[in-house]
């Protein structure tokens, strides 16, 4: 009874810097999010039309070497190429997103039933025409379930980008290492899962509705 | 109408996959590209709306260079079946059969009403289906739709690439009889490519058969069936099917038969008769025209009339080329004995006996159910 009372003391008191953490996680995963999409997808697109096969493998193994670097080390490595703070964190975060977002663009518009391009082509879209109304809304299940897992993936990653000054409720874990609070560090990882599956859950009603086929 | 001209396709290694194919596609008529795998028939029929291109040669659509007509709006203006169907499936059945009146910027209300009568004409209440997606549908109901697709935006031709090889054989068999229904209606330019030869003899107005690039023969199925051009031919059709056909009318035409010039007398036509054991003898004139027939009974009644007078002219001569199903039908609808065939000069060629046809007849059918003891 005495921990639920203390918890709830914890809150009142609190509750202005844990919503600004929160608000910082969300601003830093989203902006990740959001960046990794804009590059990735028209990448992968334009992948799939590449008839060159080493270029293609070539840019799949840069991706993999960022995803192989543990990510407390990838964070490191940025203080002495960006400092420390928002911009780093975002850099290293969104290399780190590349991979399974570029992976799954790539191949979901190549899974898509070649007889669906060979109709679109055949009644008359022009390349364009068919990338925009067949191919990609076509794909679109399989990119959204990408973006769906890295998403989830960031939220979680998202708490190290606290040990570069990048904030979000990392720093609410750490700071309750340093003060030995258990409350700060339950605190900061159930609000990083419980952001992560909220988003998951919307992901999942958006893939759902895109995948009516 | 469609002209190939000596058309020839070679690709990058140097195989030729198309050797000088000259065909004629009529309007209005369902032509169908047959043959074994890899033999070109779909190659030729990619060549229409231009899915692929030919090295040299000359393709004219209604007189119209087909090189000189932009891909794009080419392929608009043809409807195009695929074998594996090919619906979008992120669209519904409405969406996806109107794809082609959107991008033509048809007026939407025109549009719904488009896909309603197509919905209904394949009986598929569009109520129903309209705000269905594709794979809510069967097979044969999505290969419905894919057909419909293809008539949206009123195309004079249709390419249709195996379009029924996919489904299962009852599905097949109503497409088909749905498609020879459809195309009374819609009278359209049919392209079909087919391996399968029942399906080819039940909807083809002309077949074409392929061979290594080649074409080895054209006709319609009747022509294919009962005059084989060679060996592979034969093989291609099949035994089954050859023997299942009649053979053509010129092999019962006789054409030593008696006949009887229009001006000789009676008691002559009635000896003639009389020796041949004839009861109706043909009547030609001095050129040798084809002018009636005259019965021996009519003729021993009115002794004194003229073969003028006694001529029937009312029964019409056919020619060589009527299929046999169609002179038993007339022999079925008259009493005639005989039956006159004429060249296309009208000069009597010959003529058909009753007995003759009903003799094979006997000995065909005769010959089948003793072959069919065994299976």
């Amino acid at each position: 009874m005495e921990l639920i009372t203390d918890y709830i003391a914890f809150w009142q008191d609190k509750y202005d810097s844990i919503l600004t953490y929160t608000y910082e996680h969300l601003v830093i995963s989203f902006v990740v999010i959001l960046l990794s999409i804009i590059v990735t997808v028209p990448l992968a697109i334009y992948m799939t039309k590449m008839k060159n096969e080493k270029i293609k493998n070539l840019i799949f193994n840069i991706a993999n070497v960022f995803q192989t670097i543990p990510t407390v080390a990838l964070l490191a490595i940025m203080i002495p190429l960006l400092g420390i703070g928002f911009i780093p964190s975002i850099t290293a975060l969104f290399l780190y997103a590349l991979l399974p977002l570029l992976r799954n663009t790539y191949t979901g518009i190549k899974s898509i039933d070649p007889s669906i391009v060979e109709a679109a082509k055949g009644m008359g879209f022009s390349t364009f025409g068919r990338l925009f109304k067949i191919e990609l809304p076509a794909a679109l299940p399989y990119v959204m379930s990408g973006i769906r897992v890295t998403t989830v993936y960031i939220i979680s990653w998202t708490t190290l980008a606290a040990l570069i000054g990048g904030g979000g409720l990392g720093d609410l874990v750490l700071a309750g290492i340093g003060y030995n609070d258990k409350h700060m560090i339950f605190t900061g990882t159930i609000l990083a899962i419980v952001i992560a599956l909220i988003l998951d859950l919307i992901f999942g009603k958006f893939e759902k509705k895109f995948s009516k086929a | 109408m469609i002209q190939l001209k000596n058309i020839n396709k070679y690709y990058e290694d140097g195989f030729q996959a198309l050797k000088a194919i000259n065909l004629t596609f009529e309007e209005g008529k369902v032509n169908v590209l047959i043959g074994p795998s890899g033999c070109g028939k779909t190659t030729t029929m990619k060549l229409l709306n231009r899915l692929t291109d030919f090295t040299d040669g000359q393709i004219l659509i209604d007189e119209k260079n087909i090189q000189e007509i932009n891909p794009i709006e080419l392929r608009r203006q043809m409807g195009y079946v695929i074998q594996n169907i090919g619906l979008f499936p992120h669209m519904t059945i409405s969406e996806n059969v109107a794809t082609v009146p959107k991008l033509l910027k048809w007026d939407k209300q025109k549009i719904k009403e488009k896909v309603d009568a197509l919905l209904t004409m394949v009986n598929l209440d569009p109520d129903i289906y309209r705000n269905r997606y594709p794979s809510e549908l069967s097979g044969g109901q999505q290969q419905r739709i894919g057909v419909i697709r293809a008539l949206a935006a009123e195309p004079s031709t249709i390419l249709m690439d195996e379009p029924f090889s996919a489904l299962d054989p009852i599905s097949r068999e109503q497409l088909q009889d749905e498609l020879t229904r459809l195309q009374k209606e819609i009278n359209k330019t049919i392209i079909f490519v087919t391996h399968d030869m029942d399906e080819a003899i039940k909807i083809a107005d002309q077949i074409i058969l392929m061979k290594d690039g080649q074409v080895v023969q054209k006709g319609s199925p009747q022509e294919l069936l009962t005059n084989p051009a060679n060996e592979f031919v034969k093989e291609f059709i099949g035994e089954e099917r050859l023997g299942n056909a009649l053979p053509p009318l010129s092999e019962f035409i006789i054409k030593d038969f008696p006949r009887i010039s229009m001006e000789q007398r009676t008691e002559e036509a009635i000896d003639l008769m009389a020796t041949n054991q004839l009861v109706e003898i043909p009547v030609v004139d001095g050129k040798g025209e084809y002018k009636g027939i005259v019965n021996l009974y009519q003729a021993l009644n009115n002794k004194k009339a003229t073969l003028a007078e006694l001529v029937d002219d009312s029964i019409e001569a056919i020619t060589r080329k009527v299929d046999t199903n169609f002179l038993m039908k007339k022999f079925h609808e008259s009493k005639l004995m005989i039956f006159p065939v004429q060249s296309e000069q009208g000069k009597l060629e010959g003529i058909v006996e009753r007995e003759d046809l009903y003799r094979f007849l006997q000995q065909f059918y005769e010959r089948k159910s003793g072959g069919s003891v065994w299976n």
